[in-house]
């Protein structure tokens, strides 16, 4: 890690609208628990649709997407990624910082607002908040990793990550069983779902993977992102020639 | 004193040459790197600083190959020809960033000491995005020059600067190539080169065409055949009396304007052909209406030395 990298990212990443776009998914989120608990009271049913459907599988893609993304594409976009390439720094601590700041911007913005809504919505610390952030947490460090690499790769990671997030996810993973092995949010949910316990079923959390598959998926996802952009970043075209 | 040597090296992308086969020493001292756009100087100049391998050939700096190495990032400073850094910041934070991913033991002296080459100091605390064009181009030097590298890339440095930021970039360019750094801009104007570079690299369109000193160059581009267009009150006669000189080798009768004709003379000598145009109008009467050059276009002169 290297302080100045994530000096830098840090502006790039909050320093522009970018920032109200990331402040406004975990607004809407709070502003609906609030909503509901104080016209519904407790309502576990509506609850759980917030946070299985709106928290881990809206605001946590959609959050991994813009901070993974925007922790680097952007410098590589109008080309101030140049001012870090040109220097004496290992390429993996320039990704690894990168990396830490997205995740630090998931917590922030996406974790510690799941925990609340959970907070809000269950009125005392329930395993509803504690197992819903500790997916939160697992899907966002993954979300990050996912595309950060994507953003190296690719000029079109946003539009991409949006097909994986929206599309595959949500879409195509709810319809075609063998496409629920591939998602990180059914491998978070099998996170989620062993930190719930017996209560996993009353809070709406089930997963389609199995705890172990999960795990050994999210480790391979998040060091091989992490490795592969690393390998990218060294052989990165700045230019737009040929 | 460092020496950027550039052996037989090409790049190409997909099935387009970029840069073909140039090999060149680049050594202390400033060296202006010339060509018209689309040349492959950026594409060189990303070789050198080992952002873009070769397809094949080698670049070294002081023997050690730039590509694939970040330790080379401690002897070379970049500036790129784009304008983005991290607006957000003020320019003392951004340079001072710079010295600090060096790793300098005094990231802030050596700030101090940029911001002062580049005579930043007075407006360092302000955002960059309040910057004005010369002001950028001034802070991207100061990250250029924080850690005191032997060698200074310049990617098109004077473009869209007014005359006087024009000045004071040549005077910081010539000061740093006079304290022993091997300097290397890129440039598609002459002027600009002339007037700082002592030596030239000249690259058409991903050729190697000429390199060395100033002068030698300049030669070589006036020494070239040069086209006239010449109008007169009687063009056959003047075209009789032109090839009969040994400046010439060609002339050319043409439909001018309004039904009147021109005359299009190549000059291989041209002081030779400029003292004997008016002796011969004086000598056999004929009024000269026009003299102009027709091909002064900085793209003709390349392709003049490429085709050379």
């Amino acid at each position: 890690m290297n302080s100045t990298v994530i000096q830098l990212t840090r502006h790039s990443l909050l320093g522009r609208r970018r920032v109200f776009a990331l402040l406004g998914l975990p607004a809407v989120l709070l502003a609906l628990a609030i909503l509901i608990r104080s016209l519904l009271g407790v309502d576990s049913d509506l609850a759980v649709d917030l946070m299985g459907a709106f928290a881990l599988g809206t605001l946590m893609p959609l959050l991994g997407l813009i901070a993974g993304t925007g922790a680097i594409g952007p410098e590589i976009d109008d080309g101030s990624i140049l001012y870090i390439l040109s220097k004496p720094l290992r390429r993996s601590t320039i990704v690894l910082s990168k990396l830490l700041v997205a995740i630090a911007t998931v917590f922030m913005l996406g974790v510690v607002p799941v925990f609340a809504t959970g907070v809000i919505l269950g009125s005392e610390v329930h395993p509803i908040a504690i197992s819903y952030a500790v997916g939160a947490l697992i899907a966002g460090v993954a979300y990050c990793a996912l595309f950060l690499l994507l953003a190296i790769v690719t000029r079109n990671a946003v539009v991409i990550g949006l097909m994986y997030a929206l599309v595959w996810e949500s879409v195509v993973g709810q319809i075609v069983p063998g496409a629920q092995a591939l998602s990180i949010q059914q491998w978070s949910l099998a996170i989620a779902e062993r930190v719930a316990g017996e209560q996993a079923i009353y809070l709406g959390i089930e997963s389609t993977v199995e705890l172990r598959t999960a795990i050994i998926l999210l480790v391979a996802v998040i060091v091989g992102c992490t490795w592969l952009a690393t390998r990218r970043l060294r052989t990165l075209r700045l230019s737009e020639e040929g | 004193m460092s020496e950027l040597v550039l052996d037989q090296v090409s790049r190409w992308f997909r099935n387009v040459v970029a840069v073909n086969d140039v090999s060149m020493r680049i050594g202390p001292g400033v060296t202006g790197l010339l060509g018209p756009n689309g040349a492959g100087k950026s594409t060189l100049i990303n070789m050198m600083g080992g952002f873009l391998a070769p397809s094949t050939g080698h670049v070294t700096l002081d023997g050690v190959s730039v590509w694939g190495s970040v330790d080379a990032y401690r002897r070379i400073g970049i500036v790129p020809e784009r304008e983005t850094m991290y607006d957000s910041m003020t320019g003392w934070q951004f340079v001072l960033a710079n010295a600090k991913l060096h790793g300098l033991p005094d990231p802030t002296g050596a700030a101090k000491r940029a911001m002062a080459t580049v005579d930043m100091a007075s407006a360092q605390d302000r955002d960059i995005n309040t910057y004005s064009k010369g002001m950028r181009q001034r802070i991207k030097l100061a990250t250029a020059i924080v850690h005191d590298p032997a060698v200074l890339l310049l990617d098109e440095p004077f473009n869209g600067m007014d005359p006087r930021q024009r000045a004071h970039l040549m005077e910081v360019l010539l000061q740093q190539g006079e304290e022993g750094r091997t300097v290397l801009f890129s440039s598609h104007i002459l002027e600009e080169v002339e007037q700082i570079a002592s030596s030239i690299e000249v690259m058409v369109a991903g050729r190697h065409a000429a390199s060395g000193d100033f002068r030698e160059i300049r030669l070589l581009m006036t020494q070239r055949p040069h086209e006239y267009v010449v109008r007169s009150s009687d063009d056959r006669q003047l075209a009789t009396a032109v090839i009969g000189e040994a400046s010439t080798t060609g002339v050319t009768l043409v439909d001018g304007a309004d039904g009147a004709t021109a005359l299009h003379v190549r000059v291989v000598d041209l002081s030779a052909f400029s003292r004997a145009l008016p002796r011969i109008a004086a000598r056999d009467g004929i009024r000269l209406l026009e003299v102009t050059p027709a091909d002064e276009s900085l793209e003709s002169v390349f392709s003049y030395l490429v085709a050379r």
